[in-house]
């Protein structure tokens, strides 16, 4: 027996196993005890409170909701609008991480200068400031809706939001759409075969601005061949506000905008480590064949740069998502301000609806990150 | 991580691990009530500077701390927002909650707390700015409204609008102060809240005399302090340390007469004071636990006019917080 707990191996797994029962009984006298309390408390538990009655109004709804729906139906609406901040946000996000990161490395020392000073003031002011900022100074800034700013006759800008004419869904809408996803995919075959095309004859093809025209002139023919016919539904001034068309609250506004400047900032910083981690022999070496700077930034350079930084992008998309749980400060409707804030205060169980939002990141982070793992995967230097 | 979250985890933990005495001997253990109030509410809870706490939540969170602790001053405040709150109480985070919290049917019976009496009857309005020149409610029709989240009010407003067959856009954001801050940059068209919230946030805007409390009332909204389900003894010292104000404002005691009060004949007063009965011992309190919150913060009568009354700035009517005897629906049963 002591011979037993001697040796190192047998030893290690005995306290492994000790480890785990203590953590399941740890776990166990928790979970058993807040049941009891909850009910000797006569606080009500279980998920019946998703299929009652919310009889709260949302402003914003991407999925249809009225006061008459369920709490289960505010998990929805909250969710789609926690999704809608992520996507737009590190579409942004990225788009303007990848310019300040290149620009950070510019030649130009005013440019370059300028880029860094951007990424030190809003890399080092916490995210939840620069929300509550913006939104007062674009509540603060905007005029109210009987002065609103008037772009292009039908566009207004006023405190209470964006608002724009929507083209009903009707044969011209769904054809441009259409053209549009028929653009988009074409481009992508168009690349691989100018690709196929240059490793073969070593002649390129002007992808980038053959795209451009496609993005352009298709949907201009699918405008006709849908029967050239329009109906905007326009907002007017009516009452207090503007009504019809679409609108984009103040909330989104600010905090689009804030997790937009404040996450490129970190994705900028992961660019110009991943150019800077390219050997300059790299460079040289793109030069001596008669590259381009530009073709040796496309072709050389960012390939092997964008490897180097996607592990650390992953990591900020992640934030950004958990980030916008802020909006709960500015009265943006995601899923923190509607289900965790007002559902959780008119239902009051705690526990469960705090577990389902838990739940909800969890797995939101999840899908990203797996799904960025595996492009990570991809992109890897294939080494044989 | 938000304010909310980490409470609410910490409601989680302590739940699982709290294994309490009951609420009365923790309180005396630890010397002081731990009370959680808005902070941020003029006329019912306020932190004037200088750190001093005031308003009529506050006095209520004082007479518990004086008639269990013999001293009003022994009282630590929590500041919470509406979406706090109650998770706060339900953990044990705080001993009592007197933060204008609307006594309702479904808060009463499915959250594990119990409604202790109410201090103020009130009920939800609306404030505009003058220039709309709006008179009524139900020229509202399209308007935008800034709220508290996790409040009543947002159900009323919900109910109002639709049974009149109006538009409207919600604004709801988590505290008092925020909405404040919106409603007074134009973001919403309308801030609705409590009638009294409304005078007491009226005075914390800049240009005062330009907005106007609607009318309408569109809701019943009896506030009230809240204590834990399942302590019953606890239950019983904050309900009748708020109805000893109320009772002694009937039987004419004031916070200047008490001493006299106490030697007079009168049977009523004696009793209330713990000269003559067992009041004090029935609820497991010092027989004079009537006597130290009168002398030490005032009956109801004193409470609402140094904190609400037509002399502040708040300028409310006693109206249906009167008395029984006077009209209004403030009523003890009796000390017997």
């Amino acid at each position: 027996m002591m011979s037993a707990l001697r040796n190192q191996k047998v030893r290690g797994i005995l306290f492994q196993i000790l480890t785990v029962i203590g953590l399941v009984a740890f776990l166990w006298y928790i979970g058993s005890n807040t049941m009891h309390n909850i009910e000797q408390r006569g606080i009500k538990t279980g998920f019946e409170f998703l299929d009652s009655t919310a009889g709260f109004g949302i402003d914003e709804t991407p999925i249809a909701y009225t006061e008459t729906d369920t709490h289960g139906r505010v998990f929805l609406v909250g969710l789609s609008n926690t999704l809608i901040i992520g996507f737009v946000g590190i579409i942004f996000s990225t788009i303007l991480g990848l310019i300040i990161g290149v620009l950070r490395l510019s030649n130009n020392w005013l440019i370059r200068k300028m880029a860094a000073t951007y990424i030190d003031i809003f890399r080092n002011i916490p995210i939840l400031l620069q929300i509550l900022f913006w939104y007062n100074v674009v509540l603060k800034s905007l005029p109210v809706p009987k002065k609103s700013l008037e772009f292009a006759g039908d566009i207004f800008l006023n405190n209470r939001g964006l608002y724009f004419p929507q083209p009903d869904l009707n044969s011209t809408t769904i054809s441009i759409l259409v053209s549009l996803g028929i653009a988009i995919i074409s481009i992508i075959f168009l690349n691989r075969w100018a690709n196929k095309k240059q490793e073969n004859t070593g002649e390129d093809f002007p992808v980038f601005i053959t795209g451009i025209c496609m993005l352009i002139v298709f949907p201009i023919l699918a405008y006709f061949i849908g029967g050239a016919n329009f109906n905007f539904d326009i907002p007017a001034l009516k009452g207090f506000n503007y009504r019809g068309g679409k609108s984009i609250s103040p909330e989104f506004l600010a905090l689009t905008f804030s997790l937009v400047i404040y996450t490129a900032t970190f994705i900028a910083e992961a660019v110009r480590s991943g150019i800077e981690a390219v050997s300059k022999g790299q460079k040289e070496a793109a030069a001596s064949i008669g590259l381009t700077q530009f073709q040796a930034l496309k072709l050389v350079i960012l390939p092997q740069a964008i490897r180097i930084a996607i592990p650390p992008t992953i990591n900020q998309y992640l934030n950004l998502i958990k980030n916008s749980s802020l909006a709960t400060a500015i009265g943006y409707p995601e899923i923190v301000t509607l289900f965790s804030g007002t559902s959780l205060n008119q239902v009051g169980q705690a526990i469960e609806i705090i577990a389902m939002t838990m739940l909800v990141y969890l797995t939101i982070s999840l899908v990203v990150s797996a799904l960025l793992n595996w492009f990570n995967h991809k992109m890897k230097i294939k080494e044989r | 991580m938000t304010k909310l979250a980490k409470l609410s985890l910490a409601a989680i933990v302590l739940i699982g691990l709290s294994a309490t005495a009951g609420t009365l001997e923790d309180t005396k253990k630890q010397g002081f009530v731990k009370c959680g109030i808005d902070g941020a509410l003029p006329g019912f809870s306020e932190i004037l500077s200088g750190g001093k706490y005031v308003g009529i939540d506050v006095d209520g969170c004082r007479a518990v701390s004086a008639a269990v602790l013999g001293d009003a001053s022994k009282v630590k405040f929590i500041s919470l927002n509406a979406k706090e709150r109650l998770a706060a109480l339900q953990s044990g985070e705080i001993d009592l909650l007197v933060r204008n919290t609307t006594w309702t049917q479904s808060r009463d019976t499915t959250l594990g707390l119990n409604f202790a009496g109410v201090n103020y009857y009130d009920g939800q309005g609306f404030m505009v700015r003058k220039d709309l020149g709006v008179k009524s409610a139900l020229e509202l029709d399209g308007a935008s409204v800034c709220l508290q989240t996790g409040t009543t009010t947002e159900l009323n407003v919900a109910d109002y609008f639709r049974a009149h067959n109006m538009k409207y856009k919600t604004v709801a954001y988590d505290t008092n102060d925020q909405v404040v801050a919106s409603y007074e940059n134009g973001r919403c068209d309308i801030l609705t809240s409590d009638a009294s919230q409304l005078y007491g946030l009226r005075t914390k805007l800049k240009d005062k005399a330009n907005h106007i409390v609607l009318p309408e009332i569109i809701s019943k909204e009896p506030l009230g302090p809240v204590v834990r389900q399942g302590d019953d003894a606890w239950f019983n010292i904050v309900k009748w340390s708020f109805n000893a104000m109320v009772a002694a404002e009937e039987a004419g005691i004031t916070s200047k007469n008490v001493d006299e009060m106490k030697m007079s004949s009168n049977p009523t007063a004696k009793r209330i004071l713990g000269t003559e009965g067992k009041m004090g011992a029935n609820l497991g309190l010092s027989a004079d636990f009537a006597y130290q919150i009168i002398k030490q913060v005032g009956n109801y009568g004193e409470v609402f006019e140094r904190n609400i009354g037509v002399n502040t700035p708040l300028n409310i009517k006693r109206g249906i917080n009167a008395l029984w005897t006077k009209g209004g629906l403030q009523y003890s049963p009796p000390f017997r």
